[in-house]
């Protein structure tokens, strides 16, 4: 590219307590692109974007926008620069006109007062200049959320935009919105804004971009035009080769399984789906049978086991428990069936960090139990001692806080309250994420050994390499659909699965 | 990784939860002293007890009640502003059905008054639970609907006079001694301990404060969520009700108008001196019973040094700022980030860009 | 994020939508029409023009100080001071001009800026400590009643001549009159609606409401406009305690007492989200109206009690917060 990039990002540095969430990242965005950022969970990429919104302010590093370094203190700052910003979230006020959304902050005034004749006209001008048909009377709130994602990049170009991030506009689009979405974004290629563009969907990145950063684990991967890289180079570069520190578990080669008995389905689900979430997947889960789900992060790898324990009601599809038809209305449902469910998001819906350990541990058992059968404190000390001992807990003081535990550990406990209310079927979303590879090995031997003894277990993870380690079979997840399951019987490879992702059918 | 190393013993001791409360009551209690010397005195007239100790427990026995119950509606993350309505209507319900029973002083008629008052805040309870765990109102406004309309209702029980009754099991309630000591903190005390175990020793406690602390978590695990949220709405309007039977019947009258006014400000602050937080969670129970008779001892004190009473408010307002400061999280970490600034100084304070073409 | 709000919706619907969030405005002009008919049939002497000014008489203070808790509900806030500042203004202003014999014309504009400043302070530490709105604003309640009995605790009658010529000026009109405080608070509502609709301090305000959170990235000035409302509150409820002074020709640390909730009444039943972001200041006038009228009506009823006007209110308040969940649940 012979042009000057009008954002250029050298050497950016960002840590959070005890992580280093962007590590010397570079990166650079020409006038006149759509340049895709790529990668999964905790690679960096939202905290990149933050940095280049004034969200958060980096550590390290330097920020150039149109050849001069500038330090951006704060969203405002940053449009006024010239970098607008549309989130995934649609981040207007639903309460407010069409029109008002447009120019709030900066309406045009007369004598002080605002001009609203002047607002509506302009903002109905706006919107036509990007061909685009939405009347601007009508409140946010009322108008479909690919309409108020366009309303936002109506407002973000009106600022005169040398920069536009969109950060996952089209997770809750369909296609034809999708389609009118890129319309828009190709008009203002064209105009010479530089657009970066966050999306889990391998397809639109292919179908938009032209060039793509991919980052992983804070660090920069590399920088490629998109015909230079298939979907099959993206997805292993997005997720890599995996760190090399957990041979001990069965020697590096993948265990000797002692096959399911089939034939005793645990769980049987048929054409089960939520709308926005998963379209109708079919699903059989086997005692002592370990399923792993795999895809790319937002391909409906969490959404789909959310319906499983009643997390999310399902509004289409039928669930069989045991061969008995089943409605979940609640997680109280699923757990009085045998099912348990690790949340990915553990600080937000898993532990309560105010209580102790043992608290914890022993919560989802209280719970089933009701308030009037309580456990006593020696059978509580018990579990909790005997857990904290079998998971190697540390700190080990059943009375520590659990929000004073170091993620590794909080997961360990999240394990125990659910391994102690004894459940068939035990769904892990993301159980090793973010914590040390010591730990992350105690977890996999853990679910090995769990499955041996009988339990069902279904396995989620971004690491295909702990996936295949574990599964007897790999359900594929790609776009919100299950597109493939894969029988993990020596032969199944990570290229396979990653080539599965790229392509969307089975390989 | 871990925090749990071994703490000096006077650090264990700031640490417990109860210190700081349990500090500020003695100094009030000391500062007593110097005003009246023999404050701390405590002795026995004609079979009771007296003293300015025994007059903090009783005056404050309906506060230390309301305070328990809000306790519990806190720690599940909301707030009741009703409770000193429930108190006006309690005590008026109660003086309207002796007033007009034909032997006002049999023990069959308090008996039923006392069931009347229980049964209504019962309900009333009920309602402020349904709207904030069924309908989801936010807490404030919901339990504000019955601020604004009890005072009202409990006018109207008493026909906006003040209703004086006579009966001697009634004032035993309030303004009765039982075994040398004043009925009334036999009774809240009686309440505490029942509280205490119930929620210690069943698994109500946690499952509240795992329901205050997280609840999307505690949806997760299954936890019946609003059903234990109306619970605590339902105990607190019960213990308001009998805070309500207690004022009336130490004053053996009904006051629709006064009685239990602003008690729902005393019985919060009393919460958030006890050491539990507004965001809801853990809650302490001995806290609040300190937080209570801390306000109480301050009125007193107030009282005896001869500052005009209303002045608490100003302190009030200031321990509730300060307390709430500091349970904020911003605010600590602003105090810690304090040493910190120094050293971000020397970052480069690049160019903050001006206004370039922010044309619209 | 349901699904249903994908589908494209037809201009009908759109139609709905908006008219959906003006149900409580209209049911509240309903309530007003219908209760000044009712009376006007029911009670002689209701039917009159008088009565109307008198509603506004009556009320001015209320009103003045409700147009100020609208912009803090319209944030998504709340400011249970209010009532606890009038009395305080009420307060500083008999003692000023009683005992301290300050002239009026000074006296008034200190008392309003003490206002200012203490709502603008509370706001301060509501948005910088994060701290919930409503446990501030008690404190703040707790501090300016306390303040009044440190100045006094009895009532201080006032008896200079320029309030009490405040509170006997009848501005005529025709054959009726209005008080200059009424044609004060009008006078607010006025300024109140210019402001909210037709300047940018205004639309932050529903912006704030709409989404604290778009409202910061969109890159409005989320602190500047969190403290100047609880400082427009701060404002108000000191006028409110001004034109309470020459209503009562009194201080007293217990005048309005539970004003704050006759304020948040006429905010809510007006029309006013309790969660921010929708409503109007000519919604809280009717709401002001309807207060006064219950009152009215009881008081020209003669056999019902004054206590009847809070469980109406109380009534009123439970049909209204109802109504906005449910409205508010189908919008999600």
């Amino acid at each position: 590219m012979p042009q000057q990039p009008v954002l250029q990002v050298r050497g950016i540095r960002k840590e959070f307590p005890g992580v280093v969430a962007l590590d010397g990242v570079d990166f650079r965005l020409f006038p006149g692109e759509v340049h895709a950022l790529m990668g999964e969970n905790g690679a960096g990429k939202s905290t990149l974007i933050k940095v280049l919104t004034g969200v958060h302010p980096a550590d390290g590093g330097e920020v150039v926008l149109a050849g001069q370094p500038v330090w951006i203190a704060g969203p405002l700052q940053a449009q006024q620069a010239g970098i607008s910003t549309v989130y995934q979230e649609v981040n207007l006020c639903p309460n407010l006109s069409v029109a008002e959304n447009i120019f709030i902050g900066r309406e045009p005034r007369r004598f002080g007062m605002i001009d609203w004749a002047a607002v509506r006209r302009r903002a109905a001008e706006l919107v036509r200049e990007l061909e685009l048909d939405i009347d601007v009377h009508v409140p946010l709130h009322s108008c479909s959320i690919a309409v108020q994602q366009l309303v936002a990049i109506v407002r973000a170009v009106s600022v005169n935009a040398k920069v536009l991030i969109l950060d996952e506009p089209t997770s809750s689009l369909d296609r034809d919105e999708v389609g009118q979405l890129f319309a828009v974004m190709r008009r203002l290629r064209d105009q010479g804004v530089a657009i970066l563009f966050v999306s889990h969907f391998l397809d639109q990145i292919y179908e938009i971009c032209d060039r793509m950063t991919v980052l992983r684990g804070g660090r920069l991967e590399g920088e490629y035009r998109t015909e230079e890289l298939n979907q099959v180079e993206l997805v292993s570069q997005m997720i890599g080769a995996e760190l090399a520190g957990l041979d001990e578990l069965g020697g590096g080669a993948r265990r000797e399984r002692t096959a399911p008995a089939r034939g005793t389905a645990f769980l049987q689900a048929d054409g089960l789906t939520r709308r926005g979430a998963v379209e109708p997947y079919d699903l059989v889960i086997e005692r002592g049978e370990v399923i792993g789900l795999a895809g790319l992060l937002g391909s409906g790898r969490t959404e789909a086991a959310r319906l499983l324990f009643g997390a999310d009601q399902s509004d289409g599809g039928t669930l069989r428990i045991e061969g008995v038809e089943t409605t979940l209305r609640g997680p109280r449902d699923a757990i009085a069936r045998g099912i348990a469910f690790c949340s990915e998001n553990r600080k937000t819906e898993g532990l309560v960090g105010e209580l102790t350990v043992r608290e914890n541990i022993v919560l989802a058992l209280q719970a089933a139990r009701g308030w009037t059968r309580p456990l006593s404190r020696t059978v509580q000390d018990d579990y909790a001692l005997r857990w904290i001992r079998a998971l190697d807990i540390r700190p080990g003081n059943p009375e520590a806080l659990v929000r004073n535990l170091s993620g590794g550990n909080q997961q360990k406990v999240l394990l125990a309250r659910w391994l102690i209310t004894d459940p068939k079927l035990l769904i892990l979303d993301e159980p090793t994420r973010g914590i040390d590879i010591g730990a992350k090995a105690e977890i996999q031997r853990l679910v090995a050994g769990l499955a041996e003894d009988g339990m069902a277990v279904l396995f989620i993870s971004a690491e295909l390499e702990e996936v295949l380690r574990l599964s007897h079979r790999v359900g594929v997840l790609r776009d919100h659909r299950l597109v493939a399951q894969l029988e993990n019987d020596g032969g199944l490879t990570q290229e396979r699965v990653m080539a599965t992702i790229a392509s969307g059918a089975e390989q | 990784m871990s925090t749990a190393t071994a703490v000096g013993p006077a650090k264990a001791l700031t640490r417990y939860r109860l210190f700081w409360p349990a500090v500020v009551l003695a100094a009030l209690l000391l500062a007593n002293l110097a005003f009246t010397p023999d404050f701390l005195a405590v002795h026995v007239q004609g079979g009771h007890l007296y003293g300015s100790l025994i007059d903090i427990l009783h005056f404050g026995a309906p506060l230390i009640l309301v305070s328990l119950g809000m306790t519990l509606v806190i720690a599940t993350g909301g707030i009741d502003l009703s409770v000193g309505s429930t108190v006006a209507i309690a005590g008026a319900l109660a003086c309207l059905h002796i007033s007009k029973a034909a032997d006002p002083g049999s023990l069959g008629t308090v008996l039923t008054a006392v069931g009347i008052a229980l049964g209504t805040a019962l309900a009333l309870g009920l309602v402020n639970g349904v709207l904030v765990a069924r309908i989801g109102v936010q807490p404030i406004i919901a339990t504000l609907i019955l601020m604004v309309a009890g005072r009202g209702v409990a006018q109207l029980i008493t026909d906006g006079q003040i209703i004086t009754v006579t009966s001697a099991p009634y004032q035993l309630i309030g303004g009765g001694y039982w075994l040398t000591a004043p009925f009334a903190i036999l009774l809240s005390a009686l309440v505490v301990l029942a509280t205490a175990l119930l929620t210690r020793s069943t698994a109500l406690g946690l499952l509240l404060e795992s329901v205050g602390g997280n609840p999307v978590a505690s949806r997760l695990v299954g936890i019946r969520a609003m059903r234990l949220v109306a619970l605590g709405y339902v105990f607190c309007a019960l213990c308001a009700a009998l805070a309500g039977l207690m004022i009336s019947s130490n004053v053996s009258a009904a006051d629709g108008n006064n009685a239990g006014l602003w008690i729902e400000l005393d019985a919060i602050l009393a919460v958030v001196l006890g050491g539990t937080s507004l965001g809801g969670g853990r809650f302490s129970i001995g806290g609040t019973v300190l937080g209570a008779l801390i306000i109480q001892t301050l009125s007193t004190t107030v009282y005896t040094i001869g500052i005009p009473p209303e002045t608490t408010l100003v302190f009030k307002a200031f321990v509730v700022i300060v307390v709430c400061l500091v349970q904020s999280p911003v605010f600590r970490a602003k105090l810690a980030a304090r040493g910190i600034r120094a050293r971000r100084t020397t970052r480069p304070q690049a160019v903050a860009p001006t206004k370039r073409e922010v044309g619209a | 994020m349901s699904a249903h709000t994908q589908l494209p919706r037809v201009s009908a619907d759109k139609m709905l939508a908006r008219l959906r969030g003006q149900i409580p405005l209209l049911v509240t002009a309903v309530l007003l029409v219908t209760m000044f008919s009712v009376g006007s049939v029911q009670y002689d002497g209701f039917f009159s023009g008088q009565v109307v000014l008198n509603l506004f008489i009556d009320n001015a203070f209320l009103l003045v100080v409700a147009v100020g808790m609208t912009f803090v509900v319209l944030t998504g806030g709340i400011d249970l001071s209010v009532g606890a500042v009038v009395a305080l203004s009420t307060m500083v202003s008999a003692w000023l001009v009683e005992r301290q014999g300050w002239p009026p014309l000074l006296v008034i504009p200190l008392v309003l800026l003490m206002g200012t400043a203490g709502g603008w302070l509370m706001g301060w530490i509501i948005h910088v400590f994060e701290i919930q709105p409503f446990i501030v604003t008690l404190a703040g309640m707790f501090l300016a009643r306390g303040l009044c009995y440190t100045i006094s605790i009895d009532s201080i009658s006032i008896t200079n001549p320029q309030y009490t010529a405040m509170a006997q000026t009848r501005i005529p009109l025709g054959s009726l009159f209005v008080s200059p405080s009424a044609v004060i608070a009008l006078l607010v509502v006025a300024v109140g609606f210019v402001v909210l609709h037709h300047t940018r301090l205004g639309r932050n305000v529903y912006a704030l409401g709409g989404s604290e959170q778009s409202a910061l990235l969109m890159g409005l000035p989320v602190q500047r406009t969190k403290t100047t409302v609880y400082a427009i509150s701060g404002f108000c409820s000191a006028l409110g305690g001004v034109l309470l002074t020459f209503y009562m020709l009194s201080g007293y640390g217990l005048h309005a007492v539970g004003l704050e909730l006759d304020a948040i009444a006429s905010v809510v039943i007006g029309g006013t989200l309790l969660t921010g972001g929708s409503g109007y200041v000519l919604g809280t006038l009717l709401g002001v109206l309807v207060l006064g009228l219950i009152q009215t009506v009881i008081s020209f009823q003669g056999t019902l009690s004054s206590w009847w006007t809070r469980i109406v209110i109380g009534a009123l308040l439970f049909v209204f917060i109802v109504l906005q969940r449910l409205i508010t649940a189908r919008r999600r």
